[in-house]
């Protein structure tokens, strides 16, 4: 049975009422024992339990490849369905489809544009899936271009950009409905290092202006520890939590925290729990 | 061939790499446009040697005209011509336009539900193996009169491209846009309009520059076997009629025609998949 169709559906006034009162006490998302099982009999996740805070974090799911930690971002996101346990939005009202309402923008490991259409439409389309008109939400269209300093290319067509301006379309369209969590799927592992580590700064500039919280996946233990303040751990066979860390270095982070010992102190213990993830899968091997 | 040039402005990268000397760049330009009439140049000298050939071997008119006979022909007979050129470009046209839209419905409905492709794509495959000049007799048959038999001979023969084309692009949309779409709870009509469709357009427009050359076929063909005669006669039947009569150059002339048309068609419509997919599609952008 999924949470989806367990959780009260809550009329959408008292919600939104709810979430401005609670904000800071409720959890934003409560994962409570979830497991997932493919119609094989492989277990892909097992007895997860994790809680998200409506304050503000920027949440890595880190972990070997096989942990499972893409099928929990999908899982949360509503795209993919668990076999067991409860995802509960204790703060959000659901459409009826059972999915948690515009709170969600979502960053795929590609970047997923729609190559017909221009700059400006690819970021519009959230917008135009939910019957705005072009004119009423132009403005807001823009805003999201410029958040990541792209509003002098709304007229080109993704074919023109490079790898990393289409990752930033991307990110301006999960950021377009102004969602409450971005949920990013090893957003930038396609990337080159140099690329990479730019739209890193640019994603933490992002968030510490935004009211945003992101749950990011990765399987990079230096992009985990540069941008997160707190790393999930996950191991695999079964997809399970391996630890709960979180990272006390001060925002804003530049490029001197890359070199700072404290950032060397939280790489070593992050590396040291992911070697520990990795263990059961080499000890099969 | 110049609208075509247009179209294909190379990358900026490619002209930078291109400028070094500005000597070199001009002999690669003189290179591409030799390049671009390569097959006229080709052409001519074919057509001379063919002139040339018959004149000294004295080939007799009714074996093998020479191409300024051919050429004379054309235009002498043109008045004759020409009503049976729009005959056959009539029914050639009506039966592509048909062919396009419901080969294109027809896709539509195939992915809508997986009973109904397996019901009736076997029989599309049956309709496209089965060759025309074998069905055209029984529906010149069964149809009330000959100029809707030669359609429907024109339309089975262009109809399978569009259709199994425009199913399979439309089942090869991106699968991580459907999650997207899906994400945004976007409606079954959303998905087709803004998703589905634009993505299957690249096979579509493959699918009509197949199926525009075929429906002049069909129609060539079954009249062909139609034999129609009278006003109503195409320029298949104008070729039958030269023959019987040995009018070999009015013959050829007539095959000018028809090829003519059979090229301008495939032309429009590449012009028109270039100026569809000109954003964004591979195939349209030319040679890199």
């Amino acid at each position: 049975m999924s949470s989806v169709s367990t959780a009260i559906q809550v009329d959408k006034n008292a919600s939104m009422a709810a979430a401005t009162e609670h904000a800071s006490s409720r959890p934003l998302i409560s994962i409570k024992s979830v497991d997932k099982i493919y119609p094989n009999g492989t277990e892909a996740l097992h007895n997860v339990s994790l809680e998200i805070p409506g304050k503000p974090q920027f949440v890595s799911l880190l972990g070997p490849s096989g942990c499972g930690k893409s099928t929990l971002l999908r899982m949360i996101s509503g795209l993919d369905r668990h076999t067991g346990g409860e995802i509960e939005w204790p703060t959000t009202a659901y459409d009826y489809k059972g999915r948690p309402l515009a709170e969600i923008g979502f960053v795929f490991q590609e970047p997923t544009l729609m190559p017909w259409a221009n700059v400006f439409d690819n970021v519009y389309l959230p917008l135009r899936l939910k019957r705005q008109t072009r004119a009423k939400v132009h403005d807001q269209v823009m805003d999201s271009l410029r958040m990541v300093g792209l509003e002098k290319f709304a007229r080109s067509y993704p074919r023109e950009l490079s790898g990393g301006m289409k990752m930033r379309v991307s990110i301006a369209r999960a950021l377009v409905t102004k969602p409450k969590v971005l949920l990013m799927d090893e957003p930038f592992a396609a990337l080159d290092e140099i690329t990479r580590l730019k739209l890193n700064n640019d994603l933490l500039a992002l968030w510490e202006k935004q009211n945003l919280t992101v749950i990011f996946v990765t399987h990079s233990v230096f992009e985990s520890v540069y941008l997160s303040d707190r790393i999930v751990v996950m191991a695999a066979r079964p997809g399970r939590i391996l630890a709960d860390l979180s990272i006390d270095a001060p925002y804003p982070r530049t490029e001197q925290f890359r070199t700072s010992s404290l950032y060397n102190e939280h790489c070593r213990d992050v590396s040291g729990w992911l070697k520990q993830a990795m263990a059961g899968v080499e000890d099969e091997h | 061939m110049n609208a075509m040039n247009e179209i294909r402005t190379p990358a900026p990268a490619a002209v930078a790499a291109r400028t070094p000397g500005s000597k070199s760049a001009t002999r690669r330009i003189g290179e591409k446009a030799l390049l671009q009439l390569a097959p006229f140049i080709f052409g001519f000298f074919m057509l001379a040697f063919w002139e040339i050939m018959v004149r000294v071997n004295d080939v007799p008119v009714y074996l093998l005209p020479g191409p300024i006979l051919i050429a004379k022909t054309l235009y002498t007979d043109f008045g004759s011509l020409w009503p049976s050129l729009v005959i056959t470009s009539r029914i050639t046209i009506e039966a592509f336009l048909i062919a396009a839209v419901g080969g294109l419905l027809l896709g539509m409905l195939f992915t809508s539900s997986r009973w109904i492709e397996r019901c009736l794509f076997p029989y599309a495959v049956v309709l496209q193996v089965t060759p025309v000049v074998a069905i055209a007799p029984l529906i010149i048959i069964w149809a009330k009169d000959t100029q809707l038999a030669l359609l429907i001979c024109a339309w089975l023969v262009a109809f399978f491209p569009v259709v199994s084309n425009a199913a399979v692009g439309l089942n090869s949309t991106d699968r991580n846009l459907i999650n997207l779409f899906q994400l945004y709870g976007a409606s079954k009509p959303q998905a087709m309009w803004l998703l589905k469709l634009p993505s299957a357009m690249p096979y579509f427009l493959a699918g009509l520059r197949i199926s525009g050359g075929l429906a002049l076929i069909g129609a060539v063909v079954a009249e062909f076997v139609a034999g129609t005669g009278g006003t109503q006669s195409g320029l298949a039947y104008r070729i039958l009629e030269a023959g019987y009569r040995l009018q070999i150059p009015r013959m050829f002339a007539a095959l000018f025609l028809i090829s003519a048309t059979g090229i301008l068609i495939f032309f429009v419509l590449s012009l028109l998949s270039r100026f569809i997919l000109r954003h964004w599609h591979e195939s349209a952008m030319g040679d890199r």
